[in-house]
């Protein structure tokens, strides 16, 4: 396999600074690889959801190349972008549900948005509520649902569609420690399926529980590869070298 | 442990509408709703009664210059009865004989008492007063000012006294003011269309400005401008359509009720301003415009704010 064949999203002396202050991501080079599965770590504040909010096309960098599924995102129209889009499963810090749908609607929104049919989409969705353990909340508004609930909720609607890549912003903070290795199971369940993986965590335990998982660290905008997760080829690890 | 549910199949990434029953719910029906049907159903009742109005004068003026259109009459101002008559009879048959003119009738005597009945009176006194004896004329079709004025030459060597008038030049004014009215209504519509539009553009600013949480999740899911400008313009389609056809029912009503007004009157230039059946189809048509200019609007201010977004 080449590198552009497995080369999923590439990163070229990237830079990211909002409005005239200093730059919250400097000089970011990387290559992430189709079907790897990836933790983000890094102290608060080092820059790990500005560097996600650019994975999941939610902002374009201030400087640098990117690429994501071999095609260049700088230069690309911003009409092609929702495409792109589609091809990503995305867990928001906050969750971002859509307050005035219910439990169901926000989780099967990515499906009705791709245009799936009402009927296609009803036993797919109920599936991953009972899943996600909330198949008796399916009617349920965000407002009702506890932090974990929603949290739940948020980790389905990413998921359901079964993206090429899923970035998840420290999609367990709020769940107990059954339901955060319930979830890292589905998304390990999903990297098998040839899904690349990126979670941003501060869980060091969680890291553990996926050896072969690679480590990226952000440390004041800048990033280090202390397990050759960035190296082509990567190195195998089980998540050792990583920071403690 | 339980296996993960996944779809069978990763779903179809194209671009497909997201319209019908599964958008509708996307933004909450309340907060594009509000005042938005009332505003159009005002404009619209407004813009009906306009247009009602315009129609009605541009009626009112075609069917006056209809019947005045080519009509002329000579009036023999000569004070002595038997020297009016006699001029009355040569300046009738100098007429006749005149290719540019088709028609000559000598207005009766009675029939001039009668019109002007109304402010003279009757009786003793209107007998003393010399009245100008009257010939009605209808020109031949093609023939204009220039004939008059021949006309008019050929009439002041036969009768002194004699004068003609073309009833289409005194009404002139009249047609003018019409007119005048009438550019005034065509205004007034597109002042109001463009406030309507404007008050569209508003709402939906408004609307968008509520929905800017779910309107940028529905982005960052996938969702294209053209899905989220579906939406909204759904959204005011129905708005606009309900406030179009109670302001439909108020502008009919209102101009049913000014027409009875008018009707009552009994004046046959006023009977010339009647809305006709395809008058009334333009009037029924003014609530579809209403409907598509709000749902143009929206569609424009909500692509025109999605393209700030990334």
């Amino acid at each position: 396999m080449s590198v552009q064949e497995s080369a999923i999203v590439q990163f070229d002396n990237v830079g990211l600074r909002y409005g005239t202050e200093r730059e919250v991501l400097s000089n970011i080079s990387f290559t992430l690889f189709s079907g790897r599965f990836y933790f983000l770590t890094g102290a608060s504040g080092a820059g790990k959801t500005s560097l996600l909010k650019l994975l999941y096309l939610a902002q374009r960098p201030s400087r640098g190349g990117m690429r994501m599924f071999g095609t260049d995102v700088i230069t690309m129209p911003r009409d092609q972008l929702p495409k792109f889009r589609r091809r990503m499963g995305v867990v928001f810090q906050d969750f971002r549900l859509v307050d005035h749908l219910s439990a169901f609607d926000n989780i099967a929104l990515p499906l009705r948005v791709s245009g799936v049919r009402e009927s296609d989409l009803e036993g797919p969705v109920n599936d991953m509520l009972e899943w996600v353990g909330l198949g008796h909340r399916a009617d349920a508004r965000p407002a009702t649902l506890s932090g974990g609930e929603q949290q739940r909720v948020a980790i389905a609607r990413a998921v359901i569609a079964r993206p090429e890549i899923l970035v998840a912003d420290e999609p367990t903070g709020n769940v107990d420690p059954e339901m955060a290795l319930k979830l890292i199971r589905l998304f390990e369940a999903l990297n098998r399926l040839g899904t690349t993986v990126v979670v941003a965590t501060h869980d060091v335990q969680l890291i553990r529980k996926v050896p072969e998982s690679l480590i990226m660290r952000l440390d004041k905008g800048t990033l280090s590869d202390p397990t050759g997760a960035l190296r082509y080829p990567p190195k195998r690890t089980s998540g050792t070298g990583m920071p403690e | 442990m339980k296996r993960p549910p996944t779809l069978g199949r990763a779903v179809d990434r194209g671009l497909a509408p997201f319209r019908g029953r599964r958008a509708a719910h996307l933004l909450p029906r309340t907060r594009l709703g509000g005042p938005v049907p009332w505003v159009i159903a005002i404009m619209t009742a407004l813009t009906v009664l306009a247009v009602g109005g315009a129609l009605a004068l541009s009626n009112l003026a075609a069917s006056a210059r209809g019947e005045l259109a080519g009509s002329a009459t000579v009036q023999i101002l000569e004070a002595d009865p038997d020297l009016r008559a006699e001029q009355t009879e040569r300046v009738a048959a100098l007429l006749r004989q005149d290719a540019s003119v088709e028609a000559v009738r000598i207005v009766p005597e009675s029939e001039i008492a009668a019109l002007l009945e109304p402010w003279l009176g009757t009786g003793e006194a209107v007998e003393a007063v010399p009245l100008p004896a009257l010939i009605d004329l209808q020109l031949a079709a093609g023939a204009g000012e220039a004939q008059i004025e021949a006309l008019e030459g050929r009439i002041a060597a036969a009768a002194p006294s004699a004068r003609i008038d073309a009833q289409e030049a005194w009404l002139a004014p009249v047609l003018e003011a019409l007119n005048s009215l009438r550019y005034m209504a065509f205004a007034l519509i597109a002042l109001l269309a463009f406030t309507g539009a404007a008050a569209v553009w508003l709402a939906a600013r408004n609307a968008l400005d509520g929905n800017r949480d779910t309107i940028e999740i529905v982005h960052l899911l996938g969702g294209s401008d053209e899905q989220v400008a579906r939406v909204f313009q759904r959204s005011i389609l129905f708005d606009a359509l309900a406030g179009g056809v109670l302001g439909l029912a108020l502008g009919t009503g209102a101009i049913l009720l000014v027409a009875t007004r008018f009707a009552a009157l009994d004046s046959g230039m006023v009977a010339g301003g009647t809305l006709l059946p395809t008058d009334w189809a333009i009037v029924a048509l003014v609530p579809l415009f209403a409907v598509g200019i709000a749902v143009y609007t929206a569609r424009m201010t909500v692509l025109s704010s999605l393209r700030k977004m990334l």
